[in-house]
C-alpha cells in the first residue's frame, strides 16, 4: 500500500517548516554564544543590523549572495540530474580564469560593450570544460563524479597557482596576482548603476552580477521546468531506467547538467573577479563552491529556495564580519560554527520536524482525515 | 478445530495523513488454523498485518495473543510473542549462506563457528519435521525462489513463530512450487501452527484456508468460516460487485491471424557474466492477435521485452518490425520504436513505467515529450500535456483524477492504466506489455483486459508476459513458455491447460524429480 508518509500542506511543507528549523538553528546558537559568555539577543541584533540595518549592509549581503546564487544554482542543475557536483569551487576558480584571460587580452584595445558580454562568456565556458571532463568520465567511463570533481577542484587550484605564479604575475610584483585590468573590464558596480540614475548609494563590492544571479535563477527555473532538456534532465536524475526506457539517453543528459552546472559555477568568476577585484588572484573563492551545496540543499534545489537561501547565507557572512567587528573576541570562527548549525538544522535535519507537524495538522484538522479514506 | 483463539484483534484504528486504512477491523483467528485474509490492494490488509507484526502501532484498538492482551511496539516485540512473517519480497541477505540469515540477529553465541554449530542440529530436526528443506550451507543468491520462501518460513518457526503470517505468498512461484507449499502449510497446521495467509488468488483461499476474511476500503466485509463461502462469494464481497475474469464466454469470430507486424528470429543475449538469459528466441507477432509469455519469473521474459523494445540490444538475432530489419550492430532504439508504432508497458512500473516523483501530467507524456504537441522549439507545452493526462485519465479511469497528483501517489492499479492509457493513445501497432496487473486488484485487472481484448480487436499484435497463468489462459490466443531463456513450447490456446503449462514452465521436459533448483540452475550452466 502506498501510503503518502509527507503528506504535509504545501503552506507548512514551504513555509513553516524552513522557519522553525531556522528558529532552532539559531536558537542553539544562542546557547552555544551564552556558553561563550555573550549576551544572545545582543549579537542577534547585530548580526541582523549588520547584514541588514544599512544600505551598505545590505549591499555587501546582496554581495556575497550573488556568489551564492551561482554556485547553489550550479549545484541544485546537476542534483536535478542525477548528480552530485562538487566541483563548484574548481568551476568557480576556471570561470574566474576564463574572464581574466579575456580582459587581459582583449580590453586594452576593446569597448566594454564587447569586453564584458566577452567575459561573461569566457567565465561559463571554462567552468563549462570544467566540468565536462568529469562529466565525461561519469557517463562514458563510469568514474563517480563525486570523486572526479573534488579531485578537479585540487587541479584548478594548483592549475591557477601555476598560472598567477608563472605566467601572468607582474614582474616585480610581490603579490600572486595579475595586473590590473583596463578600464573597459570592469563590471560597473550597482553604486554606479545607480548613480546613472540619479540615485546615491554607497560604494560597495555589490555590482551589476546581481542581476546576472537573477537572470540564471529565472534561467534555470524555465530549463528545469519548462523545457524538454530540463524534462529529460529531471527523469534521467530521479528514474535512470524510466529515462532508459523513453529513449532518452543517460550520457547525453549527464554531459549537459555537468556543462550547465560548471557554467553557472563558472558565473563566480564574473561577479568577483570582474566586478570587483579586477585582477585574478589566487584564493577569490574562498569556499563559495562548498558553500554552494549547502545553500542548495537548504533551498530544496528550487531557484526560488536557492535565491532565499544564499541570502540568508550572505546575512549571515556580511552580519557576522560585523560581529567580529564590534565584540571583541567574537572572532570568524563563532559566525562559521552559527553557519554549521544553519546548514545541520535547515539542510542536514530539514525533515526531522515533519512528522510531528504532520500529527499536529492531523490533530487540528480531524474533519479532513474521514474524507480520503474512501480510496484507501 | 479447537476452539483456542490465537489472535484477536478487537477495533483496530488506523490513519496515514487523510487515508483511513483500518477502521474499526476484528480480527480473531483460531489457533491451529489456516486463516485467509483477502481484499484489493489498499483495502487494508497489508496495514493490517503490519500492526500485528509491529511495524505500526494502531491508533486505537486492542489485540490479544494466545488470550493474553499485547501491546505489541515493533517486530522484535512480536517475535517474541511468537508471530513470525514472511514477507512478499524476501527479507534476506543474498550474499549469506542461509544458515547465516537464520543466525542473523539470533546467534546463540558471538564465536560464529560455535553459534553455527548449535543452530545446524536444531535446523535439521526442525528441517525433517516440517517438510522445509533448504541447503544451509549455500548463499541466498544461489537458491532458486521457492527454496528463499522456505528459508524464510525456516527462519520465522526457528524464531519459535507459532503464528505464521505470509504475504503473497505464491507470487514468485510456480504451480508446481506453490502445490508443495501448500503441503508445507498443511503440515504445519497440523502440528499446531497457526497461519495468517494474505492473497488475492482466490482459489488459494478456497484450496487451503479453514476461515477467511475479507477486506474493503478498510473495514471487513465478510468473516466466515471457508464451507459457508464460494469463490463467487468471496469476489462479490472483495469487490463489492460482480466482476468477469477469464475468457469472455461470447465466443470471438474466429479471425485468422492478419500479417505478421514484428518478427524476431535467433535472438541470444548473455550478461556480463557471460551467463545466457536469452537464447534462440524467435517469434512472431500477427495483427489481431496476442500472445502470452508463460513462465515464471526470471526466464528471460525480462530480457526478452528489453530487447524487442530496443531497451537492450542482443549479441546475435534479427528483427523486422514495419518493413525495417534490425541487425545486433544496429539495433532498434526505443525512441525509433515508438516512431514505428510499437509501445511497450514495462514489467516495473515504478523503476520504468513512471517516474515516480513526477506529477501524473509529466509522467504521462514519457517517451512521447518530443511529439510537437507537447514541445515546440525545446519548450514544453504544460497546458497539452495536463489536458491529455487528464483525458488519459478519464477513458481509463484513473483515480484521483488530478493531472496535479504525484505519479507515486496512486495505487498499484492507476498507476498501470496511466502507463497503459500512455500508450495505448498512439494506436500502437504492435503493444508489448510486462506483467499487465502484476499488484492490481480485480475491478482493475478486469478493465485492464477489457482494454487489452479491444486493441487486439482493433487489429493490433500484442504480447503479453505474464507470470500468473489465470491471465495468460484468459487473454492470449496463442501461448509461449519461457525456461531458462528459451521457449520451451508453444500451444494454441485451445491446447492449454494449467497442468500442462505448469510443467513447461517448470522445465519438466529437461529436468524431472528435483522441483525446485531447476530453472536457475539450468541458466546458469
Amino acid at each position: 500500500m502506498s501510503v503518502a508518509s509527507n503528506a504535509l500542506p504545501r503552506w507548512m511543507d514551504l513555509g513553516l517548516l524552513p522557519a522553525l528549523n531556522l528558529a532552532i538553528a539559531l536558537a542553539v546558537c544562542g546557547v552555544v554564544v551564552k556558553i561563550v559568555g555573550h549576551d544572545p539577543a545582543q549579537v542577534l541584533a547585530l548580526l541582523v543590523k549588520g547584514a541588514f540595518g544599512s544600505r551598505a549592509g545590505i549591499s555587501y549581503t546582496l554581495y556575497y549572495a550573488t556568489t551564492f546564487v551561482f554556485t547553489g544554482l550550479a549545484v541544485a542543475v546537476a542534483f536535478h540530474g542525477g548528480l552530485f557536483n562538487i566541483g563548484g569551487e574548481g568551476q568557480a576558480m576556471m570561470g574566474g580564469l576564463g574572464t581574466a584571460l579575456v580582459a587581459l587580452s582583449l580590453a586594452d584595445h576593446l569597448p566594454a560593450a564587447i569586453v564584458l558580454p566577452l567575459m561573461v562568456l569566457a567565465a561559463m565556458l571554462f567552468g563549462m570544460l570544467w566540468a565536462a571532463v568529469p562529466a565525461a568520465l561519469q557517463a562514458y567511463r563510469g568514474s563517480h563524479v563525486v570523486i572526479t570533481t573534488i579531485m578537479f577542484n585540487f587541479i584548478a587550484s594548483a592549475l591557477l597557482s601555476y598560472l598567477l605564479v608563472n605566467v601572468l604575475k607582474e614582474p616585480g610584483n610581490m603579490t600572486v596576482e595579475s595586473r590590473r585590468f583596463a578600464d573597459s573590464a570592469r563590471l560597473p558596480g550597482v553604486h554606479d548603476a545607480l548613480a546613472w540614475l540619479g540615485v546615491e548609494w554607497p560604494r560597495t563590492p555589490l555590482n551589476l552580477s546581481v542581476l546576472l544571479a537573477v537572470a540564471a535563477s529565472v534561467a534555470v527555473w524555465a530549463l528545469l521546468w519548462h523545457s524538454r532538456p530540463g524534462y529529460s534532465m529531471r527523469a534521467v536524475g530521479f528514474a535512470p531506467e524510466a529515462a532508459l526506457y523513453a529513449g532518452i539517453r543517460p550520457k547525453r543528459q549527464v554531459m549537459l547538467a555537468m556543462a550547465l552546472s560548471g557554467a553557472l559555477a563558472g558565473l563566480v568568476g564574473v561577479n568577483e573577479i570582474a566586478g570587483v577585484h579586477q585582477r585574478l588572484l589566487l584564493d577569490f573563492v574562498v569556499g563559495a563552491g562548498f558553500a554552494g551545496i549547502a545553500v542548495s540543499l537548504i533551498g530544496r534545489s528550487h531557484p526560488v529556495g536557492i535565491v532565499l537561501a544564499a541570502v540568508l547565507f550572505g546575512a549571515l557572512y556580511q552580519g557576522g564580519a560585523e560581529l567580529a567587528f564590534e565584540i571583541p573576541g567574537f572572532s570568524r570562527d563563532m559566525v562559521f560554527t552559527l553557519q554549521g548549525l544553519i546548514v545541520l538544522f535547515s539542510g542536514a535535519m530539514a525533515q526531522v520536524l515533519a512528522p510531528a507537524l504532520q500529527r499536529l495538522h492531523h490533530a487540528l484538522r480531524p474533519a479532513a482525515a474521514t474524507q480520503g479514506a474512501a480510496h484507501g | 478445530m479447537t476452539a483456542r483463539v490465537a489472535v484477536c484483534m478487537q477495533g483496530i484504528q488506523k490513519s496515514f495523513g487523510a487515508v483511513h486504512a483500518n477502521r474499526a477491523v476484528n480480527l480473531t483467528v483460531a489457533a491451529g488454523t489456516v486463516h485467509g485474509i483477502v481484499g484489493e490492494n489498499g483495502a487494508g490488509k497489508s496495514t493490517l498485518m503490519s500492526i500485528l507484526y509491529g511495524f505500526y502501532e494502531a491508533d486505537a484498538g486492542s489485540i490479544e495473543i494466545d488470550g493474553k492482551p499485547a501491546n505489541i511496539r515493533n517486530s522484535r516485540h512480536a517475535i517474541a510473542l511468537g508471530i513470525g512473517m514472511v514477507h512478499q519480497h524476501f527479507m534476506l541477505v543474498d550474499t549469506l549462506s542461509a544458515l547465516d540469515n537464520i543466525l542473523l540477529g539470533a546467534e546463540p553465541d558471538w564465536r560464529l563457528g560455535r553459534a553455527r554449530a548449535r543452530v545446524r542440529p536444531l535446523l535439521d530436526t526442525l528441517m525433517h519435521d516440517t517438510g522445509l528443506h533448504v541447503r544451509l550451507d549455500l548463499p541466498v543468491e544461489e537458491l532458486p525462489v521457492g527454496e528463499r520462501q522456505r528459508l524464510e518460513i525456516l527462519k520465522a518457526l526457528f524464531r519459535g513463530a507459532r503464528v505464521l503470517i505470509l504475504d503473497e505468498p505464491t507470487a514468485v512461484l510456480t504451480p508446481t512450487e506453490a502445490a508443495q507449499l501448500f503441503r508445507t502449510l498443511r503440515t504445519l497446521r497440523a502440528q499446531g501452527t497457526t497461519v495468517l495467509l494474505i492473497t488475492h488468488k482466490l482459489r488459494e483461499i478456497m484450496a487451503l484456508c479453514d476461515a477467511v476474511t475479507v477486506m474493503r476500503a478498510g473495514a471487513v466485509v465478510l468473516d466466515c468460516a471457508i464451507a459457508d463461502t464460494s469463490l463467487d462469494g468471496l469476489a462479490l464481497a472483495m469487490v463489492g460487485r460482480r466482476v468477469q475474469l477469464g475468457r469472455s464466454t461470447q465466443a470471438r469470430t474466429e479471425a485468422p491471424p492478419g500479417a505478421p507486424l514484428l518478427v524476431a528470429s535467433g535472438l541470444a543475449w548473455h550478461d556480463a557474466l557471460g551467463v545466457a538469459r536469452l537464447a534462440d528466441v524467435s517469434l512472431t507477432l500477427h495483427a489481431g492477435e496476442i500472445v502470452g509469455i508463460a513462465g515464471v519469473s526470471g526466464n528471460g521474459q525480462g530480457e526478452l521485452l528489453e530487447v524487442l523494445s530496443g531497451m537492450r540490444a542482443p549479441q546475435q538475432g534479427e528483427l523486422a518490425l514495419a518493413d525495417r530489419r534490425y541487425s545486433p550492430r544496429a539495433w532498434l532504439d526505443p525512441a525509433s520504436a515508438r516512431a514505428l508504432g510499437l509501445a511497450h508497458v514495462p514489467e516495473d512500473r515504478h523503476k520504468r513505467g513512471l517516474v515516480l516523483p513526477f506529477p501524473a501530467w509529466e509522467s504521462s507524456v514519457l517517451g512521447y515529450e518530443h511529439l510537437p504537441r507537447y514541445s515546440h522549439g525545446g519548450w514544453m507545452d504544460a497546458g497539452a500535456m495536463r489536458s491529455d493526462c487528464a483525458a488519459m485519465m478519464n477513458t481509463y479511469d484513473v483515480r484521483p483524477r488530478d493531472p496535479l497528483t504525484r505519479s507515486s501517489h496512486f495505487s498499484g492499479g492507476n498507476q498501470q492504466k496511466l502507463v497503459l492509457a500512455r500508450e495505448a493513445r498512439p494506436e500502437p501497432k504492435v503493444l508489448l506489455v510486462g506483467q499487465p496487473t502484476r499488484g492490481v486488484d480485480i475491478g482493475a485487472i478486469e478493465f485492464i483486459h477489457g482494454r487489452l481484448r479491444a486493441m487486439r480487436d482493433a487489429g493490433g499484435a500484442l504480447l503479453v508476459v505474464s507470470s500468473e497463468l489465470d491471465e495468460i489462459l484468459a487473454l492470449a490466443d496463442r501461448v509461449l513458455v519461457m525456461n531458462g531463456g528459451r521457449i520451451v513450447g508453444e500451444l494454441a490456446i485451445a491446447d492449454c491447460s494449467e497442468a500442462a503449462l505448469g510443467r513447461l514452465m517448470g522445465g519438466a521436459d529437461s529436468v524431472t524429480g528435483s522441483m525446485t533448483g531447476s530453472v536457475k540452475i539450468e541458466a546458469a550452466a
